[in-house]
């Protein structure tokens, strides 16, 4: 008979929170300027969903304007002053200028913060058994250029004429000869770039060096892969989008023609640049950042998804070295596929053939991806936890995102799609009830471990089940606007044109969707600052679960374990037959008896 | 929990966490880099007619700062590896020289900036211009950085080497890896700006 025996590094049990080598900090370096990898990950997460949901509230004024175009908007609307909205309408520059902010915020300030600044710093070296990231004070300062980032993102709402209005792909030659607010815009990003920089290396770093005695490689659950490689993604696909910020800040500051081509003429007036440029350069350079930003916003959410599913079908992942195959494959391809975001430019049958063979490549991993994880729900006993429905409901919101997204890989497909509503819908499939639902999942999930106390399951429920019926609200009649040809960059969605009188009563019904969405947030956030005082204690590891965050504390103290720990198995072993439990944690030291 | 591995390197990569960091770093500045030569590249295959280098720009100056720039590399490596011999004097001396050295690379680029600038040669005058005063401009941030960290390393830094001498080895080590960088920069915007 096998016997169980707790691991040295699990038998203090007994939870002594008092900690002789780190003296208590002040309110300031604890909680404002800490150096802890969890406080950050917090600070990181907290100011992330709060951006998210200023994007949303952006994208909600937007929806005022499509689904009732020019019609005041009552109560709020006079707020926004007579530049802006004028009685209460909205003006076609204020449209553009909520639609870039929106982009640029969603994407920068508050999924890839959340992601991965804010789990990746909370989970990451709680996994590997780490007490810190390699570089705490680097860590700190990666927090605060974010931070410096999404402060001169908004206030370039204050700048004369507004913020950003080019989109949040900037592209030039708008981009170079718009307002201030452009200017602010790139410095922002060089901001958030070096942010994410300084986050990258101290990922790869921790994971590399930081990784507990008996933690190798192919014991590391997924969730660390996805962060590994999405830092990598960050660190190498970033500095390009850098360097085309610098550029572009040459062409606005020093006159420069890098974008601008010969002979420009605006509103019949010849511009003052020498030219000799290429708009279509900064695309190039944009969307070799951007792609791997796709990657970057949907990896880790498979890391969280992952997790959850194992957890709760108490099986190990099915493929689980296929899984991490596939992550590096992705990782790699998504670095060869960035111009089928440009088939609309005219590039030749050549090069459109290439990234068109490059993207049917990388559809194949990310398919093996999602395969695995519905596999893996194949005869498991499912617990179904809040957690677990946003992560199930990431499984088919996903596969509609990416399977939508074959048409637009292809040149001759895309071209008629491209500037159409359907893109949008593919896109925010992938990332709104995609990710954002595996981020929900995430929070609930590890929301004990950060609190030492549950979230209400009640409330998740009340929180899940609207929102996922509302967000397809939104986005599934984009592909039916789409498909009938109503392009993406109107802003009185479709109603000045006769051939798209079919389908824009489907607007209303979209805007109704996105408030309903807004209402169905409510229960989450009373949920989030209920459960911090009043949610059901719990123990270290609520969730039965078997990683090795789950032998730390909830909270964990500054410096994480009790005693270091050490690792015995694998990830994900779950129902191991004969074992007494269902589950067998990584830090379990199993002694046969001779 | 004292941060494992600050250090003493981890037996299995063989390496300590500062060493990984820094190569990283310049990985990602690799990128920053070849993202704008590739914009030389596409600038210049774009253009009708493009300048050779040695035609607007001062070749004999830039001859002296690629001499410049190259010592400052060697008494790099002659100040960490001082510091090996636990040779602090040598040290002081070498870094310090190191730090005169950018310095100097920096006098020659300001007065090749400040001629450009006298005979109305700016950013806005042509592509090729633009391309070079990017390229220059953000190399010479580098230096800036470089000698900040070198200057900080061979004063307030270094009070480090009384009480943890491998960990002041290693980072001036690391500052030297980045130094070299900065220098090898240089190697590729020479030919590419001035001689081709």
């Amino acid at each position: 008979m096998a016997t169980t025996e707790l691991a040295p590094a699990h038998a203090g049990a007994a939870h002594d929170h008092e900690h002789a080598e780190h003296p208590e900090l002040g309110f300031w370096r604890k909680y404002v300027f800490s150096t802890d990898h969890k406080v950050i990950g917090i600070q990181y997460a907290v100011t992330g969903l709060l951006f998210l949901l200023f994007g949303f509230c952006l994208v909600m004024l937007m929806r005022w304007q499509l689904a009732f175009p020019g019609r005041a908007l009552p109560l709020i609307g006079k707020l926004f002053g007579e530049a802006r909205m004028p009685g209460g309408s909205m003006l076609p520059e204020f449209y553009n200028e909520l639609g870039a902010m929106h982009g640029t915020i969603m994407v920068f300030l508050g999924v890839v913060p959340l992601a991965v600044g804010g789990f990746g710093n909370f989970v990451l070296p709680l996994q590997i058994g780490a007490p810190d990231m390699a570089f705490p004070k680097i860590n700190m300062a990666s927090y605060w250029s974010y931070f410096l980032g999404g402060i001169t993102m908004l206030g370039s709402f204050f700048v004369p004429g507004g913020a950003a209005q080019s989109g949040w792909t900037s592209y030039a030659p708008l981009s170079v000869i718009a307002g201030e607010g452009q200017t602010i815009w790139l410095i922002g990003m060089i901001f958030l770039i070096t942010s994410s920089l300084l986050g990258s290396i101290n990922f790869i770093v921790t994971t590399v060096q930081l990784r507990a005695k008996g933690l190798s490689y192919f014991r590391l659950p997924f969730f660390c892969w996805a962060q590994l490689v999405t830092s990598f993604l960050l660190l190498l696909a970033f500095p390009p989008l850098e360097a085309a910020g610098i550029l572009q800040l040459m062409d606005r500051l020093a006159g420069s023609s890098f974008f601008m081509p010969s002979g420009l003429v605006v509103s019949g007036q010849a511009l003052a640049y020498t030219g000799g440029g290429n708009p279509i350069l900064w695309q190039h350079l944009f969307w070799f950042l951007a792609h791997p930003e796709v990657y970057v916003l949907i990896l880790p959410a498979f890391g969280i998804v992952a997790e959850v599913v194992a957890n709760n079908t108490r099986k190990p992942l099915f493929g689980y070295k296929i899984m991490v195959y596939s992550l590096w494959f992705l990782g790699f391809m998504s670095f060869v596929v960035w111009a089928h975001h440009m088939f609309f430019t005219g590039m030749g049958t050549t090069m459109a053939t290439f990234f068109q063979t490059t993207t049917m490549i990388i559809s194949i991993p990310s398919v093996a991806l999602l395969t695995s994880l519905l596999i893996s729900l194949w005869g498991g006993s499912i617990r179904f936890t809040t957690p677990m429905l946003f992560a199930l409901a990431f499984l088919p919101m996903f596969g509609i995102g990416g399977l939508t997204g074959l048409p637009l890989g292809l040149s001759a497909a895309d071209i008629p799609l491209h500037d159409t509503y359907y893109v949008i819908g593919h896109f925010h499939y992938v990332v709104a009830p995609g990710t954002l639902f595996a981020l929900f999942a995430g929070i609930y999930y590890w929301y004990p471990k950060a609190t030492g106390r549950m979230m209400s399951e009640k409330l998740g429920k009340v929180h899940f089940w609207p929102s996922l019926i509302f967000i397809n609200g939104i986005f599934m009649p984009m592909f039916i606007q789409g498909l009938a040809g109503v392009s993406r960059r109107l802003y009185d969605g479709g109603a000045s044109y006769d051939f798209a009188k079919e389908v824009t009563h489907w607007n209303v019904f979209m805007s109704m969707s996105a408030w309903g969405l807004a209402l169905a947030q409510i229960p989450f956030i009373i949920n989030f600052f209920w459960s911090i005082k009043h949610g059901k204690k719990v123990g270290d590891n609520p969730w039965q679960a078997t990683t090795l965050e789950w032998v730390a504390p909830s909270p964990p103290p500054h410096g994480n374990f009790l005693t270091p720990p050490e690792v015995y198995r694998g990830p994900y072993e779950y129902s191991v037959p004969g074992h007494p439990t269902d589950y067998t944690p990584q830090f379990q030291l199993e002694q046969k008896a001779s | 929990m004292e941060i494992p591995y600050t250090v003493a390197e981890r037996p299995d990569t063989g390496l300590n966490n500062g060493k990984i960091g820094i190569w990283l770093f310049l990985a990602s500045e690799v990128m920053l880099f070849g993202a704008l030569f590739a914009t030389y590249l596409m600038m210049r295959t774009g253009a009708v007619t493009w300048p050779r280098g040695d035609s607007i720009l001062n070749v004999p100056l830039a001859t002296l700062n690629t001499v410049v720039l190259i010592s400052s590399s060697v008494t790099m490596v002659m100040a960490w590896a001082s510091l090996k011999r636990n040779n602090f004097a040598k040290f002081r001396l070498f870094q310090g020289l190191t730090v005169l050295a950018g310095f100097g690379f920096l006098t020659i680029k300001y007065i090749e900036y400040s001629h450009k600038f006298e005979l109305g040669l700016f950013p806005s005058t042509n592509t090729f211009l633009a391309i070079y005063f990017t390229l220059t401009g953000l190399h010479g941030l580098h230096v800036i950085g470089g000698m900040a960290i070198n200057a900080y390393l061979w004063g307030p830094g270094s009070k480090l080497w009384k009480t943890d001498p491998e960990h002041f080895t290693n980072r001036v080590e690391n500052s030297g890896l980045f130094w070299h960088f900065v220098d090898l920069v240089w190697i590729f915007l020479f030919p590419v700006l001035y001689l081709l």
